[in-house]
């Protein structure tokens, strides 16, 4: 077996825990999301939610367990965007060139980066899991030990296919721009409408049409869904609204973030066989 | 072991409207060094590019180690070491840490990985600084680095690109050693250089490159031999008469004033041979010798009969600057 791919990655996990403030930012701010506009949102929204009961047998949440799904989707998000970028410092003062002369496939190279951003948004969905936890977010509640082992793997497995298609899409625009400044541009353009037209802080259906459609092709939102499958439960109730996700759903939902990391993994592939790097 | 380390038949580049390369031929035997020398932009890199997969090969053939360029690209990588004309190290990463991460690109075994990278880093004395970052080292240091890297995967050949670009005489004397090195373990070497002292000292053969075409190949000493004249120096109390007395000799082509007090006269014959005859006529006629000085041509002086253009030569020997530029 080709296992070339373990060299690319072990050189970008060398250097994410070689950048001791980089590697710290990232574990540290996702928490303070969670503290800050989570405990800030959920005493605001928790005050209206509290006014509506839920159905009988159905568990209601709190706004800070409701957003924490959010978070980790957000933080992987960032993260796999950003986790491109180390190629096209590579390729402008780096080690690509040498990569590039390499004998071995390309797809190699795609690869690496791709385990690379699963390794790392894996750490970081653990940390804010326990972080959360302890802040007082309601995940997991009365699970039995197999259910537990069951939801958190879910959840992991959600992240990492989440994390490949945007590490994917980052590595494809990161190897066919000229700056850093360029691909800073395009990757603040690309978080907003993801992050926000999604269910990640609110729920979707008292969305406009357009959006509401918008929001359900975005994998953001079925990361999220997958999420909440996983760490609440099938049904439970919050911000005063029953959410229901069968199994077909959560199936739908992990099936599109499959279709959209195959397509990103084409699209880095092609992007990383036709560039020159000289 | 193929007959032809290297064989490039009518190599063409261009960059759209710009030819880079024009129509280059050439060939390297197993355990040469061979010189691509040329001023900027005489298309050097770009050839090496081409010849390391870095660029495509637009027109041409070329048969590297014995696999074709063109059908056989992976083949032709796993037989080549490349050290690029600019740095090309993470900065980030320890002196260990670069060539274990090159050996494993390659896809090399874990244990020889280690131990040739052990080897490597004796080689080029480098033991100190195992674990110290790239950005800690010297230019010199990085260089020597880049050729350890370079060789990490026994290739067959080396590329080198300008080796000792930005480096200080000693350090630059100081690859040279290693390069000899590398070669006498039988690594066949292709290097460019811009220093004319680099590719006379190094070269087995040069291959003078300008505008993209290649206008002189053969060896240092051949080149040099093929401009047919030496350069005799002298201070005489007398030049006037001195001239006279060396135009009548039969193996003197030209005198020269240089300066204010010397003469510059061009045998057709080896200077050695010539010299003490044309002292013994110079002295015949009372003319006192003050200073002399013969000069075999230098590779400057064959660039410049080549090109009609001078090259900055950063290592050329004192004479050159006492003779100054002749064509
Ligand atoms: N990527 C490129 N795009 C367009 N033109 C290029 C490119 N690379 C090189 N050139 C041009 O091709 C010509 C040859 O360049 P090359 O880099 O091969 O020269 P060189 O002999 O290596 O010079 P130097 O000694 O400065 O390194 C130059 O005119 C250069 O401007
Ligand atoms: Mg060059």
């Amino acid at each position: 077996m080709d296992r070339r791919f373990l060299a690319i990655y072990w050189r970008d996990m060398l250097r994410y825990v070689r950048f001791r403030t980089l590697l710290l930012s990232s574990l540290v701010q996702p928490a303070l999301w969670l503290a800050f506009f989570g405990i800030a949102m959920s005493s605001s929204f928790d005050a209206i939610g509290t006014q509506v009961p839920s159905g009988p047998g159905i568990p209601q949440v709190g706004y800070l367990t409701f957003m924490c799904a959010g978070v980790i989707s957000m933080t992987t998000l960032f993260t796999s965007l950003f986790g491109g970028m180390s190629l096209l410092f590579d390729k402008n003062w780096g080690l690509l060139r040498e990569v590039m002369a390499a004998p071995m496939p390309r797809s190699n190279i795609v690869l690496g980066m791709g385990l690379s951003g699963i390794t790392k948004s894996c750490i970081q969905a653990g940390i804010i899991l326990a972080f959360g936890l302890l802040l007082g977010v309601r995940f997991f509640d009365g699970y039995s030990p197999l259910r537990l082992a069951m939801a958190v793997g879910g959840i992991f497995a959600f992240v990492s296919v989440f994390a490949l298609g945007f590490v994917f899409l980052s590595s494809a625009i990161a190897i066919s721009m000229e700056s850093p400044e360029g691909m800073q541009g395009i990757m603040t353009l690309l978080t907003m409408p993801i992050f926000f037209a999604s269910n990640a802080l609110y729920p979707v259906e008292a969305f406009p049409e357009a959006l509401r459609l918008l929001s359900m092709a975005n994998p953001l939102s079925h990361m999220v869904t997958g999420i909440r499958y996983f760490a609440i439960g099938p049904e439970f109730s919050a911000i005063g609204r029953t959410f229901v996700c069968s199994s077909t759903d959560l199936f739908v939902s992990f099936g599109a973030l499959c279709l959209f990391s195959t397509l990103t993994f084409l699209f880095a592939l092609h992007r990383v066989r036709v560039a020159r790097v000289t | 072991m193929p007959e032809d380390m290297i064989r490039v038949e009518g190599l063409s580049h261009r960059f759209d409207d710009l030819v880079a390369v024009d129509d280059v031929s050439f060939h390297v035997r197993p355990g040469e060094v061979f010189s691509f020398l040329g001023p900027n932009g005489a298309g050097k890199s770009t050839v090496i590019n081409v010849l390391t997969t870095l660029l495509p090969l637009q027109e041409g053939r070329v048969v590297i180690a014995g696999f074709d360029l063109r059908t056989e690209p992976d083949r032709v990588r796993s037989a080549i070491g490349i050290v690029f004309q600019e740095v090309t190290l993470d900065r980030d990463m320890t002196v260990t840490e670069t060539l274990l991460f090159h050996g494993r690109l390659y896809g090399l075994p874990r244990d020889e990985v280690r131990e040739r990278a052990e080897e490597l880093v004796r080689l080029v004395e480098l033991e100190t600084k195992r674990d110290v970052l790239v950005k800690h080292l010297s230019g010199g240091m990085k260089r020597r680095l880049e050729i350890a890297r370079g060789l990490m995967t026994r290739p067959a050949v080396l590329f080198l690109d300008e080796p000792t670009i930005g480096l200080d005489p000693q350090t630059r004397a100081r690859m040279w050693d290693y390069l000899r090195d590398v070669n006498r373990d039988g690594t066949t070497i292709f290097l460019t250089t811009h220093y004319m002292d680099e590719a006379d000292r190094l070269s087995d053969r040069i291959a003078i490159i300008d505008r993209g075409r290649i206008i002189a190949e053969d060896t240092p000493l051949d080149l040099k031999n093929a401009l047919g004249r030496d350069l005799v120096y002298l201070e005489t109390t007398d030049n006037g008469r001195a001239r006279a007395v060396l135009e009548a000799d039969p193996a003197v082509t030209g005198v020269r004033e240089k300066g204010p007090a010397g003469l510059l006269v061009t045998v057709s014959e080896d200077g050695t041979r010539v010299v003490p005859r044309l002292l013994d006529a110079l002295r015949e006629s009372g003319v006192v010798i003050d200073g002399l000085n013969i000069k075999k041509p230098s590779m400057d002086d064959v660039f410049i009969h080549h090109t009609g253009r001078a090259l900055r030569d950063e290592g050329a020997e004192s004479f050159a600057a006492a003779v100054g530029r002749r064509r």
